[in-house]
């Protein structure tokens, strides 16, 4: 589904990420860990497109299509979802709002009519309900004043809303207390399948007790400097990032 | 001719049309004395520094329109509120409209300022309050007093509340070359009295217009006004708005301006509390594009302890338009425990739009509690990736932050559809094109 190859990227001329190669098939859930300042959050919104990184070298390849020219919007439009690890507040747009907005806007740049309001209206007690989300807090205005788990949770309910084909999970542990983080991971869960893939970013094992990878990956330096199983994981878990860092310089 | 001379010049024919006898006449040719000898403030001045009306004093306006216009109100149903049952008081080229208005003395007094110069039944309540609070020495203010005549006239008396809001609407056909307009409104409500006015300039033709509206506003104690001012004008239209308010014991004044379109606008906005545990709240949404220019003077004259004051403007300046917030608060010694906040938070869209923002704080109490904050910006890339990323393109995205930025300042319009109206203003100047009805 997702191919990155050799992928360099760079913020105001310092390069951060250094030639990542990353294969994901549909069906898969992989995560990428790695110490702080190792590139995770560039990775995931490089490959959202964010502008304010310059892609150097290689390419990210979403089935069979280069994205290097594509706007964040058209991305989106592709099926690619990124899961904000500090989501922006809108006053005066209310959730609810947002993601009709949000979906309408998909489905116009691939050609189809607007979502039916009993369509949405169903979809949205259905998704809110897998997330334990409170119908009152559809009509607040998106994340504002929300608690961190809110926010979270928030973004996983636009997932799921979204239906992507590809979603990244931006550190969506951080600031999660463990019911929310049992919620936001259960919800993920239920929308695995064997068409969509999963990116999990995190810095720490926690949340992969809940959501299990297929594969996992160790970011350091702007570079994947390993790749394993689920076990890798825990090996971090227990013996921290130094080791990784020594193999790496070695 | 200039302005100034022709102005001048004309106060004598004026004088043939009132009655000079009426105490009032008294303080018109005070005024014009004054407007003689100051003459219309000039960028020299420290409050006209960043806003000049040179090229206003130029043109030849006339100054006394004829007579009443015929306009249909199926043409200029969209300027009203017209959702919602109202009071109208409407102004064709200056002159009242009856035929557009909608008026009562059933218990409060919704009607003109020239019935309540020549009735007697009015003459207690002129004599307690025309000319109170308006500035005696302003030159735009003094010129207006000087040229009072016509204009809203607004009574509530202690414990009553009109039915329903109140619009004032001053329209200009077109049918002089250039028209110069000005109004003097009076709004006063008594002890525990509340009221809702909407007021509005609109010039339906590209005929240059330049109003110099003065509106006196009295609040008695435990009263509640709101007053919403629309701006949202053609393109060679000129407004000066000077606005008195006059607050006693907790009473609550909110004004809201929202400054979308015309010319040059001008907006001296002036509260003076004169009792104690008073609410004044200042809010402004300016969204500006072309060449357009805003100038949002207010001021704050805490005189009295334990009393707020509010201010929020928001500012989106997008083409060569110019704008400028100058927030003076006063605190005067004997106000203590005062609490003052101000607000005014800019973005500019295009390289060639300007703003000034200047907080002035005079503060000679030791105990208050006085915070003021000014931003200048673009918008936050963040939050633009944020909402591109679930698919919104730019353009959209774009003008849904704005709207966003614009919002918090509509959460105190008390009138559901005029808010859902300035809501969809706001979205149309932006260009927002969202799937949802706002």
């Amino acid at each position: 589904m997702l191919e990155i190859k050799n992928l360099h990227a760079s913020v105001e001329d310092k390069e951060i990420l250094k030639g990542i190669d990353l294969k994901v098939n549909a069906g898969e859930v992989h995560a990428i860990m790695g110490p702080n300042g190792s590139g995770k959050s560039t990775l995931a919104s490089v490959i959202a497109g964010k502008e304010e990184f310059e892609v150097e070298e290689g390419s990210i390849i979403l089935e069979g299509e280069d994205l290097d020219e594509l706007a964040p919007e058209e991305r989106a439009h592709k099926g690619i979802f990124l899961s904000f690890q500090y989501p922006v507040e809108i006053p005066g747009v209310s959730v609810t709002n947002f993601i009709k907005t949000a979906i309408n806007e998909s489905r116009k740049a691939r050609g189809l009519e607007e979502m039916p309001a009993n369509e949405m209206l169903k979809k949205i007690r259905e998704k809110s309900e897998l997330l334990e989300i409170d119908r009152k807090f559809l009509s607040r205005s998106l994340n504002e004043g929300f608690s961190g788990g809110e926010k979270k949770r928030n973004e996983i309910f636009q997932m799921a809303m979204m239906e992507p084909k590809l979603a990244i999970l931006d550190e969506t542990d951080s600031g999660l207390d463990i019911d929310a983080l049992r919620i936001v991971a259960n919800g993920v869960n239920k929308l695995r399948n064997k068409d969509n893939a999963i990116i999990v970013i995190t810095h720490y094992q926690r949340l992969l007790d809940y959501i299990v990878p297929d594969f996992v990956h160790v970011l350091y330096n702007g570079k994947i400097v390993k790749s394993g199983t689920k076990e890798l994981a825990l090996e971090l878990e227990e013996k921290g990032y130094d080791w990784i860092k020594q193999e790496a310089t070695v | 001719m200039d302005l100034k001379e022709k102005l001048i010049s004309s106060f004598l024919a004026f004088e043939n049309n009132v009655d000079l006898d009426h105490p009032v006449h008294e303080v018109r040719s005070e005024a014009i004395k004054n407007f003689e000898n100051k003459g219309f403030p000039s960028k020299k001045e420290e409050a006209w520094k960043y806003t000049s009306l040179n090229s206003l004093q130029k043109v030849d306006f006339s100054i006394f329109p004829k007579e009443e216009s015929t306009l249909e109100y199926k043409d200029v149903k969209k300027y009203f509120l017209h959702e919602i049952d109202t009071y109208k008081i409407v102004f064709v080229d200056g002159v009242y409209s009856s035929y557009l208005s909608e008026t009562t003395h059933d218990g409060v007094d919704v009607c003109l300022m020239s019935s309540a110069f020549s009735k007697p039944m009015f003459r207690q309540v002129i004599e307690v309050y025309f000319n109170k609070v308006a500035s005696k020495d302003e030159s735009l203010t003094t010129l207006n007093t000087a040229f009072s005549k016509e204009g809203a006239y607004i009574y509530i008396p202690k414990n009553k509340m009109p039915k329903k809001p109140i619009q004032i609407l001053h329209l200009a056909t077109g049918n002089e070359a250039a028209l110069m307009l000005q109004p003097r409104n009076l709004i006063v409500a008594e002890d525990n009295a509340e009221v809702q006015i909407i007021e509005r300039h609109q010039s339906l033709t590209d005929n240059e217009v330049f109003t110099n509206s003065v509106t006196e506003i009295f609040a008695g104690k435990d009263a509640i006004v709101d007053y919403y001012k629309v701006q949202n004008d053609a393109p060679t239209a000129s407004l000066v708005d000077n606005t008195y308010i006059s607050q006693k014991d907790s009473s609550v004044v909110r004004v809201h301006t929202f400054s979308f379109g015309g010319k040059l606008i001008r907006n001296n906005l002036n509260f003076y509390q004169n009792g104690e545990r008073i609410d004044s709240t200042l809010k402004g949404v300016t969204i500006l594009g072309d060449k357009q220019h805003v100038d949002h003077h207010t001021l704050v004259h805490h005189r009295q302890p334990n009393c707020e004051s509010h201010q929020d403007y928001k500012g989106i300046f997008g083409d060569s338009s110019t704008g400028v917030f100058n927030g003076k608060i006063i605190v005067d010694k004997i106000a203590q425990k005062t609490d003052a906040f101000q607000q005014n938070n800019n973005i500019l869209l295009s390289d060639r739009a300007t703003i000034n923002s200047k907080p002035q704080l005079e503060i000679f109490a030791d105990d208050v509690k006085c915070s003021h904050g000014c931003t200048i910006g673009q918008l936050d890339e963040d939050a633009l990736f944020y909402l591109r990323s679930r698919g919104i393109p730019k353009k959209e995205a774009t003008a849904l932050l704005m709207y966003a930025f614009a919002n918090n300042v509509l959460e105190s319009v008390r009138i559901p559809e005029l808010k859902s109206r300035i809501n969809k203003i706001i979205a149309n100047k932006l260009g927002v094109r969202v799937g949802f009805d706002l």
